[in-house]
């Protein structure tokens, strides 16, 4: 009778013993502060939805689905909606000691929006975020106003 | 090889359990530290901090991958090999089965079906719990216990009640081979899809019991694994596809769906996944039917399992005839913990699963999206009914009596026709609400276009049934929906950028996807209906029992059976089948358009009691349907040669041999001698001979739909990395500004 299998199967039993225990090998856990982590990628993919929720309802009422008294507060409450999900994703940044992504955005948009108020500057800031996920992210032009 | 191969799947099974175990202290542990309980050192030998616990688990899952993977490798190589030591390769394999049939006759059992299972399960929970990364910490924990312990189950099944490397007590010189019936391409990846559906539906699954679990029941769960629900869907539809078209193509009786047990059970979960795709669309965005949704998805589960049941447990009769299982009761007790464990989580969270809005009008999309869930469960709950008849009419009568054709038209038509309404509906109308004016202004132009094809298949004939009147009018209302959004979407693009059409319209379908993929299943879907709908309406059917010369005349062909084949294939210089067709000329208008070959093949029994000629005869056999398919019909042939005069000729020849020497290798030679005679002294035989108009449309609906799955699903562009104008920023800014002055 052949060994290679069972010895085979030995090996597998011990590389499993090794790799199963690893995590709870000295210096391996996570830090607690980690959470901060975890609740921050849970944020982006909150924000990338509601990105997305903003755009269909603008394409609802580009293609005649939405009149403007209906869509207007629709997005209004979307984007109030929005700038919650980017405030919490800002305080996670403060503390971790390092800047959102939507931050980084700031220089630009805020300067020509508002020029030095610090608090229409982010607004800018989150505005241009959210405007990236229009259609008319290449366009050369603002939208028209609705 | 066995050694090895039993090992692994031991080993497997010992590191799922332990993985499930894992994760549920990871789980419990985090949900402790979240509360503000104690930390890890009070747990004494389980210490350890939760995420250390739940990252084994996670190891536990790449394991079960990897370990299950070399087994699945290892089970390929006894069938290649046509190692007939294994029990499992001898009772679905032969040296006579052709490479690629080999490779895929492990899923023809149910050994290597469950071990599919398992696989295909453990490479998704890997991708998921890969992909999950650091997203959903709270709920991950429980899904890879919910997945671990689906894994277990499975494993479990293979290594106490229908493992592959089980040995056989006497090794035969030749394998019974794989069903003829299964020798069919389609076949080789129709299960695969199947299952794939299926195990990738666990992943939803098993989500949803841990938002449930952890009490973390908003959307999050839904984001997480709408792709993975739209993927099982789409695998899901391909395999039930693929077993329609094989069902068409080499069953042998005319239809692409019969209403089969095997065939409901797959559909079953495919539509309340259909549900469920689109009912999240409501709790992502107004909050609402968190309870019917997390209700939908665990159904879709339970019905995954039920699915595999069925086709596993040969419970209820059906042409896949997979005969009976050993892993009935087990398979029961699953479905039962399951589906107590679902109605326990759902009262549990009750209070949590609560809406936070209601619906505000029944003109809106929300109101439409509901209706049609309401019409796929109660689809769902009539082929349940439909499927599960024949078991009821066993216990009381002591005989399955399944439903008729008619009866499953009579049921399923009225609901399949409600939907197709609501399909045009759904992407007409607003979310919240739509005035009864704009409701009008959007439905007009795709309801113009419902009655002109409901006025062409009129003109055509098709118009005196009032099923088929409905489908074309309603087939044509979603078309008229799919293309008046997307010119109107084009439209307002162009305002807004300038765009010529060919650029518009590839940007708008890039940039929202999700939208048009769906809108292009919805055409799909419609383009198969009408399809359906005009190859039952205008099906012209004759089944004819003819002679040599004869001539047939059927949906404007005539058809002449102008010769017999008599032929066989040798492997190995074994007789691997014995063929007997008929050549038959197609003519249209005068014209010869081609000539087909309908043959039915004979695969040898190994049962030496059959006679030495008879074996030949008596093994499975198939039919070979000669199909001419094109774009506006169909011509399908299917011979049977007469069996009586067969029986007679190979009894005579089997009474020849009696007594003689070596008999068994001087019936082979008879046997081949004999198809041979056939080709030039045939018999009559029965043709059934069926033309049907737009068949392929099926085909080419569900490519679309498979497009539009895809597209759906297709993740969109790294939103961050674009970069915007700082006069937009500015315009919006304003916007926003202003917003914020009118909301206060």
């Amino acid at each position: 009778m052949s060994v290679a299998g069972p010895l085979l199967v030995l090996v597998a039993f011990a590389a499993t013993l090794f790799l199963l225990s690893q995590p709870f090998w000295p210096g391996q856990a996570e830090r607690a502060e980690e959470v901060d982590a975890l609740r921050r990628a849970d944020l982006e993919a909150a924000k990338v939805a509601k990105y997305r929720e903003i755009r269909d309802a603008a394409l609802d009422h580009d293609t005649g689905k939405l009149s403007d008294a209906d869509w207007k507060p629709i997005d209004t409450r979307l984007r109030s909606e929005a700038v919650v999900i980017l405030d919490e994703l800002d305080g996670l940044a403060h503390v971790r000691g390092t800047r959102s992504a939507a931050g980084e955005e700031l220089p630009g948009g805020a300067a020509i929006a508002t020029g030095s108020d610090p608090a229409s500057a982010r607004d800018a800031a989150r505005a241009g975020d959210l405007l990236e996920t229009t259609d008319r992210v290449d366009a050369a032009d603002p939208p028209p106003a609705r | 090889m066995d050694l090895l191969g039993r090992g692994l799947l031991v080993l497997a099974l010992i590191v799922a359990v332990y993985g499930a175990v894992a994760s549920l202290i990871g789980a419990r542990r985090l949900k402790v530290a979240a509360d503000g309980g104690p930390d890890a050192t009070a747990f004494g030998a389980l210490g350890g901090h939760g995420s250390a616990w739940v990252r084994s688990g996670r190891r536990a899952i790449y394991l079960v991958a990897v370990m299950t993977t070399v087994t699945f490798v290892l089970v390929e190589i006894i069938f290649i090999r046509t190692d007939l030591r294994f029990d499992v390769v001898a009772s679905h394999s032969s040296t006579t089965t052709p490479l690629g049939y080999r490779m895929a006759a492990p899923w023809s059992s149910q050994e290597g079906s469950l071990l599919l299972w398992v696989w295909l399960l453990s490479l998704w929970s890997s991708l998921v719990v890969r992909l999950a990364g650091r997203r959903m910490a709270d709920v991950v924990p429980w899904a890879q216990a919910v997945l671990l312990g689906l894994a277990a189950f499975f494993l479990f099944l293979s290594v106490f009640y229908s493992s592959p490397f089980r040995l056989s007590d006497t090794v035969p010189l030749e394998g019974e081979g794989l069903s003829p019936l299964l020798q069919y391409p389609s076949m080789m990846i129709h299960p695969p899809m199947l299952y794939s559906g299926y195990t990738l539906f666990a992943v939803p699954f098993a989500f949803a019991v841990g938002a449930l679990a952890a009490g973390h029941v908003g959307s999050d769960w839904i984001r997480h694994t709408r792709r993975y629900a739209l993927g099982a869907w789409l695998l899901l539809g391909i395999g039930i596809v693929l077993g329609s078209r094989w069902s068409y193509a080499e069953l042998g009786w005319g239809g692409y769906w019969g209403w089969d047990a095997v065939e409901n059970a797959s559909l079953m979960p495919w539509i309340i996944g259909t549900a469920f795709i689109h009912s999240v669309m409501i709790q992502e965005k107004r909050g609402m039917l968190r309870t019917w949704n997390v209700s939908l998805i665990l159904a879709t589960g339970i019905l995954c399992i039920l699915g595999t049941f069925i086709v596993r447990s040969g419970i209820i009769s059906s042409i896949h005839a997979f005969g009976s299982s050993t892993v009935g009761w087990q398979f029961l007790t699953l479905l039962a913990v399951m589906t107590g464990g679902s109605i326990a989580l759902v009262t549990w969270r009750r209070g949590m699963l609560r809406s936070e809005h209601r619906i505000d009008s029944l003109l809106s999309r929300e109101a439409i999206f509901l209706a049609g869930n309401v019409v796929l469960v109660l689809l769902v709950l009539v082929i349940l009914w439909g499927t599960f008849f024949p078991l009821l009419t066993d216990v009381l009568t002591g005989e399955q009596r399944p439903w008729a054709s008619s009866t499953w038209g009579w049921w399923v038509g009225p609901l399949a026709l409600a939907l197709v309404g609501l399909m045009g509906l759904g992407p007409l109308a607003a979310w919240r609400k739509t005035t009864r004016a704009q409701a009008w202004r959007q439905m007009r132009g795709p309801l113009a276009v419902g009655v002109l094809v409901l006025v062409a298949g009129t003109l055509l004939g098709g118009g005196g049934r009032v099923d088929v009147a409905l489908a074309l009018l309603f087939g044509g209302f979603v078309i008229g929906a799919v293309l008046q959004e997307l010119q109107r979407g084009v439209r307002a693009r162009r305002i807004s950028t300038g765009e010529a059409f060919p650029i518009a319209l590839p940007r708008l379908i890039g940039r929202n996807r999700r939208r048009y993929g769906g809108y292009l299943v919805h055409a799909g879907f419609a383009v198969l209906v009408l399809a359906v709908a005009a190859s039952s309406a205008f099906k012209d059917t004759h089944r004819v029992h003819a002679k040599v010369g004869q001539e047939m005349k059927v949906g404007g062909y005539t058809l002449r059976y102008e010769g017999a084949i008599g032929d066989y294939r040798l492997k190995d210089q074994r007789i691997q089948k014995l063929i007997i067709g008929a050549k038959v000329g197609v003519f249209r208008g005068g014209k010869r358009v081609e000539t087909i070959r309908p043959t039915r093949e004979f695969f040898p029994s190994q049962n030496p009691a059959d006679g030495p000629v008879g074996r030949f005869f008596n093994g499975e056999a198939a039919t070979e349907v000669a199909l001419d398919a094109g774009l506006t019909r169909d011509l399908w042939v299917a011979m049977q040669p007469d069996g009586d005069a067969l029986v007679d000729v190979y009894s005579a020849l089997d009474k020849k041999l009696k007594g003689t020497t070596a008999p068994f290798a001087r019936g082979a030679e008879l046997a081949l001698g004999f198809v041979r005679l056939y080709a030039q002294r045939p018999a009559p035989v029965t043709f059934q001979v069926i033309v049907s108009p737009l068949v392929s449309w099926i085909w080419l609906g569900t490519l679309v739909m498979a497009f539009g799955a895809l597209l759906a699903m297709w993740p969109a562009p790294d939103l961050q990395a674009r970069r915007v104008r700082a006069k937009q920023k500015a315009r919006i800014a304003r916007d926003l500004g202003l917003a914020r002055e009118q909301a206060s």
